[in-house]
């Protein structure tokens, strides 16, 4: 099993006057709007414990007012919690003085916002190379790196532009470089391509889902859309009214929702384009040479052309070459029917 | 004479002691005071000489010229040059050089003064709280007010003069640069603050930059605001055009203060022209759309 690269224990998070007394009180029992009502104080996140590991994709997903954002501000300290310890590496961030924190910011991780948050002002370039200047490397040189992190988001050519005169999908892929730049070990994307329309925002999650590939950073995503977060996460934390409600894979999610709010949550999610082929495929039938095949890490969408066709029975073949089984239209049906 | 509200306690005396604590301070630093601010009064002085010695065209080409670095338009250098020549006509030549002399002096300082205590109230609400009535007062003040202990204490001359224009110009520079702080987008700040600047760096690579057009919006109605302090500074010894205006007045010269008023005028479109052009630059830097 990969390294543990971020530990969450704990972590609690009030807003208002006397955040620590509010907090006693939330611990005595007393429940969210109750403390509302009473104490005008907010309790954001209530007891929140996460493992995340290295290399991984974790998607925190709730809706809006869910404590998402928050706990999301907690990993770089944007926010401090109440109570909890938040261990990067093992270390305890939040015994961290200004300066280390500094420093922790800038080369350990580094952030992608919702609405870009790029400097009006400044070109693409130099917004990329921007956490590098902080650092103090020389502009020469960071010019240099930030101009390869340009390149590799699919925006050479635009260097010399600011970011009022470029897309909100070409905006974010300049905050996405950004944030690559500082060569940070781990990436907070906060609802990164919320603010995008569908296609570009389908377009910068395949481009996410392969520079992760190709880089192997620890990724932390937040959003409110299931879809996304199945189709980016390996593991999803599903965040309701600062609770978490469940923690797991994707699929152990779809199969075994923890509660009644998570398996409604994800009711309406497109089951063909998440479950996989191999995990339904019949080792025991045998399939005609010719039928067609697919792949076994492909999703169940991808057998649905081969049926429309008029084949019977579709082959699933592993990673290695080899058929694994086969499938029916009625197997596939059976995995697609919701209990 | 009666007066219609009860005398509860002893004015005349309270002003007796405020005037002669102010005496004594006048007694005991009006030289030191004098000294610190030589230096200031050469300057002055000096840019007074220094523009009324060059010859006129080589004055109005170095104000094209600021002009085109401010705006980078060609129309405002026009317009520029055209007044400057009007004033020239009008006859007023050396007064306006006196004026400008003064009024930069007074506008560069404000700047240099003001911009660093909006910053600083930008960052403390404590702070602003306790600024916003000082500016409140310096503002309703009435301005001849001012006049009085800086009189007393430098005497009548451009010292004087410089420092009332100072006290009476400085609250728009300070109050906008406090507001261009705060309304820089909060979300910017957190992404700044997300890459590991420190508070120093914050201020200057995002929180300035982007309050720049709002500070600029100070610093042209602290010129404007100089500009008219300067002609009743006149009246304790800063020459220019204002002094034309009193001298109009004394002698009931109707065209005198007409010609010396308009002369007022055509600086503060020159110099408010400038600063909008430079303004207007500022603002479609950061808001660059399109190509």
């Amino acid at each position: 099993m990969r390294p543990v690269k971020i530990e969450v224990q704990a972590v609690s998070k009030v807003f208002g006057r006397d955040p620590k007394g509010a907090l006693a009180k939330v611990r005595g029992g007393m429940d969210k709007q109750r403390l509302k009502d009473e104490t005008e104080h907010v309790l954001g996140l209530h007891d929140i414990s996460l493992t995340i590991r290295e290399g991984e994709t974790f998607v925190i997903m709730g809706l809006s007012g869910s404590g998402k954002s928050t706990l999301i501000r907690h990993f770089n300290r944007l926010i401090e919690p109440t109570g909890g310890r938040i261990l990067f590496d093992g270390e305890d961030i939040l015994t961290f003085d200004a300066a280390r924190l500094q420093a922790f910011r800038r080369r350990k991780v580094a952030m992608v916002f919702q609405r870009f948050a790029l400097l009006p002002h400044k070109t693409v370039v130099e917004n990329v190379a921007y956490g590098l200047t902080l650092d103090g490397v020389p502009k020469a040189e960071a010019l240099r790196r930030a101009g390869e992190q340009i390149a590799l988001v699919g925006l050479s050519g635009f260097e010399k532009s600011y970011p009022a005169q470029l897309s909100g999908g070409m905006q974010q892929r300049v905050g996405l470089a950004r944030a690559l730049a500082t060569d940070a070990e781990v990436l907070l994307m906060d609802e990164a391509f919320s603010a995008l329309d569908p296609l570009i925002r389908h377009d910068m999650q395949l481009q996410l889902k392969d520079l992760q590939a190709r880089l192997g950073k620890t990724i932390v995503f937040i959003t409110h859309d299931l879809d996304e977060a199945l189709l980016l996460g390996d593991h999803i934390a599903i965040l309701k009214d600062g609770t978490l409600r469940q923690v797991g894979t994707g699929s152990e999610i779809l199969a075994r929702p923890a509660d009644d709010y998570v398996a409604r949550f994800v009711r309406d999610v497109n089951r063909a384009r998440i479950l996989l082929c191999g995990a339904f495929a019949d080792a025991g039938l045998i399939v005609a040479p010719d039928a067609p095949v697919v792949e076994a890490g492909a999703t169940l969408e991808a057998a649905f052309a081969a049926f429309a066709g008029g084949a019977q029975a579709v082959a699933v073949r592993n990673g290695d070459g080899r058929i694994k089984g086969a499938l029916t239209a009625q197997r596939v049906m059976e995995a697609l029917a919701r209990e | 004479m009666t007066s219609g509200f009860p005398e509860l306690w002893d004015t005349r005396s309270f002003g007796r002691a405020l005037d002669s604590a102010f005496n004594s301070v006048v007694a005991n630093w009006g030289e030191t005071l004098e000294m610190v601010f030589m230096p200031v009064l050469r300057g002055i002085t000096g840019l007074e000489r220094g523009l009324q010695f060059l010859p006129w065209w080589v004055v109005v080409a170095l104000f094209c010229a600021a002009t085109w670095a401010a705006g980078r338009k060609v129309l405002p250098v026009v317009l520029v040059a055209a007044l400057l020549v009007l004033l020239g006509l009008l006859g007023v030549w050396n007064e306006a050089m006196a004026t400008v002399a003064l009024m930069l002096a007074a506008t560069i300082l404000s700047v240099v003064i003001g911009v660093p205590l909006g910053i600083v109230m930008s960052r403390s609400d404590r702070m602003r709280g306790g600024m916003l009535p000082v500016l409140d007062i310096m503002q309703t003040m009435p301005i001849f007010v001012y006049l009085i202990p800086f009189v007393m204490l430098f005497g009548p001359g451009k010292i004087p003069a410089l420092l009332a224009t100072i006290v009476f110009a400085i609250p728009p520079v300070i109050r906008l640069t406090d507001l261009g702080i705060r309304q820089v987008d909060p979300e910017i700040v957190e992404a700044s603050r997300s890459f590991g600047a420190s508070p120093r760096q914050q201020l200057w690579t995002v929180q300035v930059p982007l309050a720049m057009p709002t500070i600029m919006a100070g610093i042209n109605q602290t010129t404007m605001m100089a500009l008219s302090m300067v002609v009743i500074a006149s009246m304790i010894g800063a020459g220019g055009l204002g002094y034309q205006v009193l001298q109009g007045i004394q002698r009931l010269e109707v065209s005198r203060g007409l010609i010396a008023g308009l002369g007022i005028v055509l600086l503060a479109i020159i110099f408010d022209r400038i600063a909008q052009s430079y303004g207007r630059r500022v603002q479609a830097n950061l808001h660059r759309e399109g190509n």
